[in-house]
């Protein structure tokens, strides 16, 4: 009776663990029509997709100046050549951090990028962990133009974000419009449903990018993997570790438990 | 030689216990301390606690080789030992990981004095300590938290600052004196460093070891609130008691075990645990520029900020505050029940107390939300309910039914 209640505690306890905690990013009222980000920061050509994405259309702006060339290399299985080849387009050395020339500051005495875009564009080092996957996946996917907008783009993730969007050429691209049948339905709720202003339906592509809108899906699954890794690189080796630290702490626990029983057999 | 009672032992241990008295010292405290055979699985709580002490010095010693306290160099400094120090990204989650598990076992440890009544006479002095540790025990986390001086380190920091601005006359130049600054600032965070790592760990360790002085001056208490020194065998030692070493020595161990076991599950698969122990906010870089959407404490503070809110009053609502923790002092005073284990109080007596632990973890709950108008009413409600809790155990244990409480400890497994 008393046994089966301890193992009733432990199996909740252990089933606490198992459940995946809803990562509690959600501020109210963001608009995220394309779900969660299918991320996959631990696999290696993700990673080199990704990384290529990034230099390629992300760099010159967003600096991700916690990083190093060096570890770059090393977690993506890449050689010193290969990373200063393709992505070290600035004067930076291997060891260094990965910066750009972006002028910071702006709208002051000094020039700088927020006087092109009204604010400096961000660093990226920790904005997974900070935004998390899902809103940056969604942000990428959800650009739009408009030309009432100073930088001639919107953004339903990111509303009147000052962000122009740098992967058009891939994605092409595509209208957003409210469906008409939810101009009148109130309540933020109702934007969740299937064809809301709020969900894929909601977006037309009256432009084709380069890639299909599949492979830009893919793109950005590896774009989004990169950031999530760059937010935090031990990524690629917490996990491979922490399954040997369990096997070895279950081992252990195990001959603790069977030393413990030892001593109180003799205890009644 | 100079004591009559040094032992006969020889070599390096004869060496040393004939000029310090090692031998008495490992008997009173481990060897031949008795401790009580019945112990259940809340025992292990007090154990857990040291180990995650342990832990936190242990790892707080590395953190402090490259942390940079400043306004400049902290974040960076933090996200530095993420990414270049050789595990440090480990280090670090154990020490955050760490903070997160050290309330959890406190909590736990805490809730364990309350059901088994381990601060009625002879213990009133071994609860008063502990009191006092978890006072200084949230001070530290406090501090900690401000270290990494992300957006919650700098917004936490000056919600909880700006309370002691609620004081009388005094208020405004007070907060300034603690920040050092106007607002949470460099200044702040080399005050708060020099707190966290020294000042604060430095009054714990004293504590805990004047905790367990005073435990073992008066001895555990067990689940059936019986005192085992009453009845003793003809050495004298009680019937009920078995040494701590090496019965308690090897299960406490296969506890650590289990315990590592969760502790490390988190550390490697879910080191920000949803963004209860990290919180997302926090990588953010603080910045007095821009306010966040939600301000709102670490997970383990939150049931006192529950509190803290509920009252409309500035004034009122941080002495609201400090009352809940203080109110823990004067515990041993107001139970009049004749026995101490919850096992064989009354029906109110378990409601009573069942009913607090779940005010206070739904205080918990509400502290971590945004208010709303019906929240507020709900967190007034609780507050009144976790206040209720100690004249209306004054009451209860003066005149709920009590059952026998047996001679001997029972065993259950």
């Amino acid at each position: 009776m008393i046994k089966s209640n301890k193992n009733r505690s432990l199996l909740l306890v252990a089933a606490l663990l198992a459940s995946p905690l809803n990562p509690a990013f959600a501020e109210e009222g963001v608009c995220m029509p394309f779900g969660e980000a299918q991320t996959n920061p631990t696999d290696v050509p993700t990673l080199q997709h990704g990384a290529k994405l990034y230099f390629n259309y992300c760099a010159s702006c967003h600096s991700i100046q916690y990083m190093r060339y060096s570890r770059l290399a090393k977690d993506l299985n890449l050689t010193e050549a290969q990373v200063m080849d393709n992505f070290g387009y600035t004067d930076a050395k291997f060891g260094e951090y990965i910066t750009n020339n972006m002028p910071k500051g702006g709208r002051g005495n000094a020039p700088g990028s927020a006087d092109w875009f009204g604010q400096t564009p961000p660093d990226l080092s920790v904005t997974a962990r900070s935004r998390g996957t899902d809103w940056i996946y969604n942000y990428l996917m959800s650009f739009y133009p408009d030309p009432s907008k100073a930088v001639g783009w919107n953004n339903v993730t990111y509303p009147n974000a000052a962000m122009p969007n740098p992967l058009w050429e891939l994605q092409g691209l595509q209208a957003y419009a409210e469906p008409a049948h939810e101009a009148h339905a109130a309540g933020g709720s109702s934007d969740e449903h299937e064809g809301g202003a709020c969900s894929p339906a909601a977006f037309k592509l009256t432009t084709t990018g380069l890639r299909t809108p599949q492979q830009y899906n893919e793109d950005i699954q590896a774009l989004t993997s990169f950031l999530e890794y760059v937010g935090e690189p031990a990524i690629t080796q917490r996990e491979s570790m922490g399954v040997w630290v369990l096997v070895y702490l279950a081992g252990l626990t195990f001959l603790l438990w069977l030393l413990k029983n030892e001593f109180w057999k003799d205890v009644h | 030689m100079a004591r009559a009672t040094a032992s006969q032992a020889t070599g390096v241990v004869g060496w040393l216990d004939q000029r310090m008295p090692v031998v008495d010292f490992w008997n009173k405290h481990i060897g031949q301390y008795y401790a009580p055979k019945n112990f259940n699985l809340w025992y292990y709580f007090g154990s857990l606690a040291m180990l995650v002490l342990a832990n936190q010095i242990i790892t707080g010693i590395f953190l402090t080789m490259h942390y940079v306290p400043s306004e400049e160099g902290a974040f960076a400094s933090v996200e530095y030992i993420m990414r270049d120090v050789p595990f440090g990204w480990l280090i670090r989650y154990m020490h955050s990981t760490g903070a997160s598990f050290f309330f959890i076992v406190i909590y736990l440890h805490m809730f364990r004095g309350l059901m088994y009544g381990s601060y009625k006479k002879p213990r009133e002095l071994l609860w008063l300590l502990g009191v006092v540790i978890f006072l200084l025990l949230m001070a530290e986390a406090f501090l900690g938290y401000v270290l990494p001086w992300g957006q919650m380190s700098f917004w936490g920091a000056k919600v909880i600052v700006s309370l002691f601005g609620a004081v009388p006359y005094i208020g405004g130049d007070l907060v300034q004196w603690i920040q050092g600054d106007y607002l949470p600032s460099g200044a702040t965070i080399n005050r708060f460093f020099a707190l966290h790592v020294i000042a604060m760990p430095l009054a714990i360790l004293g504590l805990v070891v004047l905790h367990l002085g005073a435990l073992h001056e008066v001895g555990s208490n067990n689940p059936d609130g019986v005192e085992i020194k009453k009845l003793k065998n003809e050495a004298g030692k009680p019937l009920d008691g078995i040494p701590f070493h090496p019965y308690y020595t090897v299960k406490d161990m296969f506890g650590a075990g289990f315990f590592l076991i969760i502790f490390a599950s988190v550390i490697f698969f879910n080191p920000t645990f949803g963004g209860l122990f990290l919180e997302h906010d926090n990588f953010i870089q603080a910045n007095a520029l821009v306010t966040p959407a939600h301000i709102k404490p670490v997970w383990y503070f939150t049931p006192f900020y529950a509190i803290l809110r509920s009252v409309p009053d500035k004034l009122f609502g941080v002495v609201a505050m400090g009352a809940a923790t203080l109110i823990l002092f004067i515990l041993p005073w107001i139970d009049r029940s004749p026995v101490k284990s919850i096992r064989y109080r009354g029906i109110w007596s378990k409601v009573l107390l069942f009913t607090f632990a779940f005010v206070f973890i739904l205080l918990g709950w509400l502290g971590s939300q945004p208010p709303t108008d019906t929240l507020t009413i709900v967190a007034r409600i609780c507050s009144m309910i976790y206040f209720l809790f100690f004249p209306l155990l004054y009451f209860v244990s003066g005149f709920d039914k009590v059952k026998p409480v047996p001679e001997r400890v029972t065993m259950h497994d």
